[in-house]
């Protein structure tokens, strides 16, 4: 079955007629061609495909396409402004916090969705004391970014390339 | 051989790959722009072993959008079957569950997919058998193993050592079944047009493009292999493997348009190969001051029955310690499983567990520390071929890392430091890779618009070579770095080796630096525009055993209720030749060090005997590291340049920083609890029943 759908990409509008059984994966990459969002599973297990819907951090591959009529999506190609890479995306260049680069879309996408949960109080697994202000130190970083699969091992070079990004991030 | 002036190699320089990586723009195999394209869908054979006796595809073909389904019954015949991996499609017979039995080709991948699931298939069951134990009555001796070496050696009297030591040592070691698991899944896009181009994920893409030849009876020429960008590969993508056959089939059987093939993660479990699990018995004789008089290793490991992979395991027992007396063996069962293939450091990964907790177990018994013990063996030369070492620095390395880790007031008494909860240890291992440079390679440079090109048809898995071939060319040339481009990742592009062995730089490098020296010989300073010279790399001359070395050190916490281990610190010294470009290269070392931390505690491929597959064949039970589990890891390595390599004097460093890790926990979670597990992985099950009462 197919049905219309009218969504946001990086800024741009898309109207386009789908195949309801398609995820917001498929639609992004084979159909609009948005290749920055990657597919390393399918199954929601290894968040390559992390993309931000409406400004939160989303794993486009369990998410079917016909539910996201009006969404914005936002990918790691369309996080920065005027030819500038994003503060997060500057910091993995500079930290070196990848090496094959297939999952650091995903792990891009979700730690500027990560900091943004942070900024607002969202605790975490690693949060011990919520009452208190926590600290973005290597255990809040590295708990709130195990969604995002890396194999070539880069965790160490992540870690505080994202502290470094979140001086430079303002909250929402 | 001229030894290069070292300006651009050794500069931190950022990946020139880099930006494209970080906004998710750099194209992949099944990311080119290329019109419409049909998909592939894979059918795979729900049984280990029989035979087909019918496939339906009538309600797959019903569906609106399906444009074929091949199975063995349409597809084409192949030119060559020699190897069976490859034979796809060629008979009914099946050798192992998950087998590739069909495919469907359609408009979209939604009606692929569908399409797929309505495809009927009976078999003709046979009993299968995927169990591997050392006591098999079936174990063979192969010729060879991965990828030539002997596959037994054997000095002095290993039993007459044994009994008359005053120390003698024995035990029984197991790694585990592990799958390659790069991020980016396997894939393949292909089109004929009377002449094929793919655009292949592939650690080499003229290895590729001459293996897809032979398969179908093509000639080199007719096929272009594509793939500047590789998302992972730790050796599965160094061979093509059953898929990329089908990729092409697809691709004949829609002439004129792109077909693209993925395999799907849990297909990877099957198809793309995997490390053998292998059971290693080691046997250690000394005097009491842990002077080896004997060293021995026999492994068992598993191959698959339609082709053979024997795994190197007992090389690094050859040539890692000095002892008179020495034996390594290897014995293969040839079962009902899928097809094993290379997984970073094949061999030296798994073959140095065994021997690195040995070394653990022997220090203890000997009342010694483990890196004393290890200095104490050091051999003079090559204890395997006789010949000197290019260059050897596995002491420094191992009072480097006891420097920088902090080893020197370490008590050896395990079991008996806690902090909190939390049982604290420390374990050591070795690390060691040979130095390999392929047999052939060539580079072109060529001066453009005023800036000079490197050409070659190289790979970068995320290993930097976009960044470091043209620090070696600007070297060789004597210019900035800055006016060198590199074009890689294409069969158009002069022939290179496979990525694999750690040899990429090693072989393309030198490639390279030969291309310069013919480029300046002909052209001198002042090239003009399109000047061009190739050159190609020369064989090794064999005079020298050349090795790169490390030493790990971990600080290992285990729970003393629950037995949860947590590893906050790793800490690898390598001694691996000049480093090239050391943020690169300091992303391979702790890379491969986290992925060793990923093997000692959570990585096992579960083979279930009744059904022949992988039940654990996702990212949900295959578990890896993840951010979480990582705590400080640090590479550093010593200042070695080995002028008997290359000209560079580098050595490979891909493969190392997984070798010894695995070893290292395993000897610092017995250093915490005081309970040695022997076989891999290290899971709190494993260590619960015998941790120190509270």
């Amino acid at each position: 079955m197919d049905t219309e759908l009218s969504l946001y990409v990086d800024g741009a509008p898309h109207h386009l007629v789908v195949d309801t059984r398609m995820t917001l994966l498929d639609l992004l990459r084979e159909r609009l061609g948005k290749m920055s969002p990657k597919k390393g599973c399918d199954h929601g297990q290894c968040g390559a495909c992390t993309v931000l819907i409406d400004g939160r951090r989303a794993l486009a591959c369990l998410a079917l396409a016909v539910a996201h009529g009006g969404c914005e999506i936002v990918t790691a190609d369309g996080l920065g402004h005027d030819g500038a890479l994003h503060p997060v995306a500057q910091a993995f260049l500079d930290h070196d916090a990848f090496q094959c680069g297939y999952c650091t879309p995903g792990q891009i996408c979700s730690a500027v969705g990560m900091l943004d949960e942070f900024a607002r109080g969202w605790p975490s697994a690693a949060t011990i004391f919520m009452a208190s202000e926590p600290e973005l130190d290597h255990d809040e970083v590295a708990e709130r970014m195990s969604g995002n699969l890396c194999r070539c091992g880069a965790y160490a070079n992540i870690v505080p390339a994202v502290q470094d990004a979140a001086g430079q991030v303002a909250p929402r | 051989m001229t030894a290069l002036q070292a300006r651009a190699m050794g500069r931190d320089l950022v990946r020139r790959d880099g930006q494209l990586k970080v906004t998710g723009t750099a194209p992949f195999a099944y990311e080119g722009p290329l019109g419409k394209p049909a998909y592939c869908h894979l059918l795979q054979a729900t049984i280990a072993r029989g035979r087909i006796t019918g496939i339906d595809t009538d309600s797959a073909r019903a569906v609106d959008g399906v444009i074929t389904v091949l199975t063995p019954a349409n597809a084409e015949r192949l030119a060559s079957t020699e190897d069976k991996e490859l034979a796809v499609l060629q008979s009914d017979e099946i050798a192992f569950r998950g087998q590739i039995i069909g495919a469907v080709i359609a408009e979209t991948s939604e009606i692929a997919g569908h399409a797929a699931a309505l495809v009927r298939v009976t078999y003709a069951q046979e009993p299968h058998d995927v169990e591997l134990s050392a006591d098999r009555a079936d174990l063979y001796k192969p010729d060879k193993v991965n990828p030539s070496y002997p596959t037994d050696t054997a000095a002095g009297d290993v039993a007459a050592a044994m009994a008359s030591a005053p120390i003698s040592f024995e035990q029984t070691y197991t790694t585990a079944m592990y799958h390659n698991n790069p991020m980016e899944p396997h894939a393949t896009t292909a089109v004929w047009d009377g002449s094929l181009t793919m655009w292949d994920s592939s650690q080499g893409v003229h290895s590729a493009r001459s293996t897809i030849a032979k398969v179908f009876g093509f000639d080199n020429e007719q096929v272009r292999v594509i793939c500047p960008y590789v998302g992972g590969g730790f050796g599965s993508k160094g061979t093509p493997h059953a898929h990329v056959v089908v990729a092409v089939m697809a691709a004949r059987a829609t002439p004129g348009r792109a077909v693209k093939l993925a395999l799907t993660r849990q297909q990877m479990f099957f198809l793309a190969g995997y490390r053998t699990p292998t059971i290693q018995k080691m046997q250690l004789a000394a005097d009491r001051d842990g002077r080896l008089a004997a060293i021995a290793i026999d492994v068992v490991e598993q191959t698959s029955r339609i082709k053979e992979f024997a795994e190197q395991t007992g090389m690094p027992t050859r040539s890692m310690y000095a002892a008179p007396n020495r034996r390594t063996t290897h014995r293969l069962a040839a079962l009902d499983v899928p097809v094993p293939s290379w997984m970073r450091a094949p061999g030296e990964c798994p073959g140095m567990f065994g021997p690195e907790v040995a070394l653990d177990e022997l220090a203890e018994q000997l009342g010694l520390d483990p890196i004393e013990l290890r200095i104490r063996n050091e051999p003079s030369v090559d204890p395997d071929s006789g010949k000197p070492w290019s260059s050897r620095n596995l002491v420094a390395c191992l009072r480097e890392g006891a420097d920088r880790f902090g080893w020197a007031d370490r008590d050896p008494a395990p079991g008996v430091r806690r902090q909190g909860d939390w049982l604290v240890g420390t374990g050591v291992a070795a690390s060691v890779y040979p130095t390999y440079r392929m047999a052939v390679s060539t580079a072109t440079l060529r001066y453009e618009r005023g800036r000079y090109v490197v050409e070659i048809g190289a790979a970068d898995l995320g290993t930097g070579t976009w960044t470091t071939l043209p620090q070696i060319a600007a070297d060789a040339l004597g210019v900035d770095v800055d006016d060198v481009d590199a074009r890689i990742g294409d069969t158009d592009y002069p022939v290179a080796s496979v990525a694999g062995g750690s040899s990429g730089m090693s072989t393309w490098g030198t490639a390279v630096v030969e291309a310069a020296r013919a480029f300046r010989d002909k052209f001198g300073a002042e090239p003009a525009d399109g000047d061009a010279a190739d050159g190609s790399v020369g064989p090794p001359t064999g005079k020298y055993a050349m090795h790169a070395f490390g030493a790990q050190f971990v600080e290992a916490r285990v729970h003393a209720d629950t037995g949860e281990i947590r590893v906050p610190r790793l800490l690898g010294v390598f001694a691996a030749g000049r480093i090239i470009n050391p943020r690169t290269a300091r992303s391979q070392f702790i890379g491969g060090m986290t992925m060793g931390l990923s093997m000692a505690l959570h990585e096992q491929s579960v083979l279930d005997p009744r059904f022949g597959h992988v039940v654990n064949h996702d990212f949900a039970d295959y578990h890896i590291s993840v951010c979480a589990d990582v705590g400080d890891v640090q590479a550093h390595w010593i200042d070695e340049y080995d002028p008997h390599v290359n000209a560079m004097g580098s050595k490979g460093i891909g493969e190392i920083g997984i070798v010894g890790t695995a070893a290292a926990v395993v000897n610092a979670v017995h250093h915490a609890t005081g309970v040695r597990v022997r076989d891999l992985p290290v899971t709190l099950d494993k260590l619960l029943a015998q941790l120190p009462p509270n």
